[in-house]
């Protein structure tokens, strides 16, 4: 299996990001700048990294989401290739319209940068297959705007398909989003977008590994 | 050359929590009976143009594709 990572000016995740899919692939993930207007066929998961594209102008992830190469990640997402989006990620998977819903300023109106928990809602989709129903993995977060927003119909559809994938667990809500909210995937399932950060938990020297399995259900890799 | 302006607002219903805390705020500078605050946009934009309702036409269209998130945010085109 083989990742690819898309690269935007203003992310600054997309090194964590290479570092946890070498770990987890043992080969470096292809990196493919935004100006690209098509993603090589043996591509199998495309990552959008974390990060403040464009400085969050206008609407966080809104011009990324305009960008060349995000046609090139919907013309994929379409054919059935996985594709996931983390923090900024999400952010502008959303603004492509590839995820429902919206990502607001937090409700604290402060950035939080912190470790929260996170309930595997839903084990049977192709991010979360590693992890077993209800675990509780740890995740870090750091964001100023990850407070989830679906009108009722959109929430309604998304928990009566299943879709979404992690909740904030135990009061560890870091932004007020609704139905505590943390990852959400795609009616098709398979992309998946998430505010938290497991590309930061994936090896010992991390402080855990709570993270690789995202990863690792993602690629098909069966852990060691 | 046409100026126009683009509003763009929360919908109802949708959380404002920086609405919120500029009301909560403008309390504390002892203004009272402030009600409901929403903060919104606003887009000045020149469109070198003569025909009003062409540009009308294409600021809906600017609006819907970038300028608003049409699923958290409305948007008013005013053609000055």
């Amino acid at each position: 299996m083989k990742a690819a990572v898309i690269l935007l000016p203003g992310l600054n995740r997309d090194r964590d990001m290479i570092a946890a899919l070498t770990a987890v692939c043992g080969t470096p993930p292809l990196t493919v700048w935004q100006t690209e207007t098509s993603i090589p066929d043996d591509i199998d998961l495309i990552v959008v990294p974390g990060g403040f594209s464009y400085g969050d102008y206008l609407r966080c992830g809104a011009i990324a989401a305009r960008m060349p190469v995000m046609q090139a990640v919907r013309a994929k997402a379409e054919k059935g290739v996985r594709v996931i989006g983390v923090c900024n990620g999400f952010q502008i998977l959303l603004e492509c319209g590839l995820l429902p819903g919206a990502l607001m300023r937090n409700a604290s109106l402060k950035f939080v940068c912190r470790e929260v928990l996170l309930e595997v809602t839903n084990a049977q989709t192709a991010f979360t297959r590693s992890y077993s129903q209800g675990q509780i993995i740890r995740c870090p977060v750091a964001h100023h705007d990850g407070n989830y927003f679906a009108d009722p119909q959109t929430l309604a559809a998304l928990e009566n398909n299943d879709q979404v994938a992690f909740r904030y667990a135990r009061g560890t809500n870091p932004n007020g989003s609704i139905n505590d909210i943390a990852g959400i995937v795609n009616k098709q399932g398979n992309v998946l977008g998430m505010m938290p950060h497991p590309e930061n938990l994936i090896e010992a020297a991390h402080g855990g590994v709570d993270g690789r399995g995202l990863f690792e259900s993602a690629l098909g890799v069966v852990s060691a | 050359m046409i100026k126009a302006r683009v509003t763009v607002t929360l919908k109802n219903g949708v959380l404002d929590p920086q609405g919120k805390a500029i009301g909560h705020a403008l309390d504390g500078l002892g203004f009272s009976g402030v009600g409901l605050v929403r903060q919104g946009k606003v887009f000045d934009i020149e469109l070198e143009t003569s025909d009003r309702a062409a540009a009308e036409a294409e600021l809906k269209a600017m609006s819907e594709k970038l300028l608003a998130n049409t699923v958290i945010e409305d948007f008013s085109v005013e053609v000055i």
